[in-house]
């Protein structure tokens, strides 16, 4: 199910001034397009995602090709990766993350989990879905998403906000 | 007038910056291609450069504002003097008596800047990166200084562009036993100054996460990786000046090229050193072996 190449977006919301790029030159928001440094926070994931995701970075699939890079710190970060169900120890960990992230940045959902809770939204410890704690801009379902779906969401994600620019 | 043109234009900022990015492009794309991987495209850096430039700058509660700020703009202007002091003595010949011992001091400098800039963010990961930083320079200035006591014995002069004709006239250091000891040894150096794989200690992402830089975002953060960009470049032309000149400037530029292969090679088929293994490594086999180039010298070999 989770194998096709889907990839939903957060539907008619302004994705510009959720981010806060909408009185941003467009040189600025090229360039922000062609370099996105990643930071990738595993929000309590069965680490199949994250297997995934370090897939897309490896050498097969080479996404410095387009200035991808994986950030360390979240300070130096463009786009922040959210994996796995946020629950009472994670939710209040990713919302501070989310408030250190410098802005404009992206938040981006991988797997089912972190896009609605998957198997786990009757849990004891499930809060509340991810994009009810951060705005979320793309979604990337799959249980795990395919490395290349993955690079579809973020080209996706990069296609809509050059195209909110203009 | 002049000086201000040198250093903001030519030798000094644009040209440094325009360089030290392509620098890095050649760099990213050599370690892409022995990863087998297709690489960056041209331009990355100017993208990564300008992007840094248009983001939000976070402030850690508590820091010293200024200092904070300011430590950047130390190490990028320091680089830039380096760059313009050097590329006037390797094109025209200009300098003044002793720039070669300006040009050592002022290449600490940015290091300087991190240390600075890690024990002001108030992190204590910031901190492990910049003692780790404090104790790299410890370790390397000796054995760097020792390498080119043995071009200053060989060329008898501490002025930068007497050392290049002496080079352009007799042929160059490199020629000798002394001369290919010191090289080694200050490649080995560099490696260290520049912050790159052996001894990337003071940031190394997998455990530290980026050392010093943990706080930066930002402006401040892209002014960090434009004065490291500009190092690869600076530095290593340092070394072809010191050792091995050219007459003109492509043939300089040629020159530079080798070295930074040879650096990016090194980068990639060497992995991270511990800090204790790295100060033991510059202290005991890299002093000796220079202190014996400097012996060497000494007799004219």
């Amino acid at each position: 199910m989770g194998n096709k190449f889907s990839c939903l977006f957060a539907g008619s919301i302004n994705l510009a001034t959720a981010i806060g790029i909408d009185n941003m030159s467009k040189l600025t928001l090229n360039v922000l397009t062609k370099s996105i440094w990643v930071f990738h926070a595993a929000c309590s994931p069965c680490n199949n995602c994250d297997i995934e995701i370090l897939d897309a970075l490896t050498p097969r699939y080479d996404l410095e090709r387009f200035g991808i890079v994986l950030a360390g710190s979240i300070r130096h970060a463009d786009a922040l990766l959210v994996t796995g169900v946020p629950n009472k120890k994670t939710a209040p960990r990713i919302k501070l993350l989310y408030e250190q992230m410098p802005k404009p940045g992206v938040v981006i959902a991988v797997g089912t989990c972190s896009c609605g809770g998957n198997i786990f939204r009757h849990s004891y410890n499930f809060v509340k879905p991810l994009d009810e704690i951060i705005p979320v801009n793309a979604y990337i379902p799959g249980c795990p998403p395919k490395p290349e779906a993955i690079i579809m969401g973020v080209v996706k994600l990069v296609k809509a906000l050059r195209r909110g620019n203009k | 007038m002049n000086y201000i043109y040198n250093y903001l234009v030519f030798p000094g900022f644009l040209f440094a910056g325009f360089c030290g990015m392509l620098a890095s492009f050649i760099d990213r794309k050599i370690t892409a291609r022995l990863q087998w991987r297709k690489g960056p495209p041209l331009f990355q850096p100017f993208y990564d450069f300008i992007k840094l430039l248009g983001k939000e700058t976070v402030l850690p509660s508590g820091v010293s504002k200024s200092i904070f700020l300011i430590s950047p703009l130390v190490g990028l202007s320091a680089m830039t003097l380096v760059s313009t002091i050097l590329w006037l003595g390797l094109l025209y010949s200009k300098g003044f008596a002793g720039d070669l011992l300006v040009l050592i001091y002022l290449m600490t400098i940015p290091s300087i800047s991190v240390i600075i800039a890690g024990f002001s963010s108030k992190n204590p990961i910031a901190s492990i990166g910049a003692s780790r930083e404090m104790k790299l320079i410890l370790g390397y200035e000796l054995p760097f200084i020792f390498s080119i006591l043995v071009v200053i014995i060989k060329a008898n002069s501490i002025k930068l562009s007497d050392i290049i004709n002496y080079q352009i006239l007799n042929g160059p250091v490199l020629n000798s036993i002394s001369g290919v000891l010191a090289f080694i040894i200050a490649i080995f150096c560099i490696q260290a100054k520049m912050g790159i794989v052996p001894f990337d200690i003071s940031e190394a992402e997998q455990e530290i996460i980026a050392g010093p830089f943990i706080e930066y975002s930002g402006p401040p953060l892209g002014i960090f990786k434009l004065t490291r960009w500009m190092m690869l470049f600076v530095v290593p032309s340092f070394i072809v000046a010191t050792f091995f000149p050219a007459k003109t400037f492509s043939g300089n530029i040629f020159r530079y090229l080798i070295l930074l292969v040879i650096v990016t090679l090194i980068r990639n088929t060497n992995p991270r050193i511990r800090i204790d293994q790295a100060i033991r490594f510059f202290w005991v086999h890299c002093t000796v072996l220079s202190f014996i180039a400097v012996i060497l010298a000494l007799f004219g070999k």
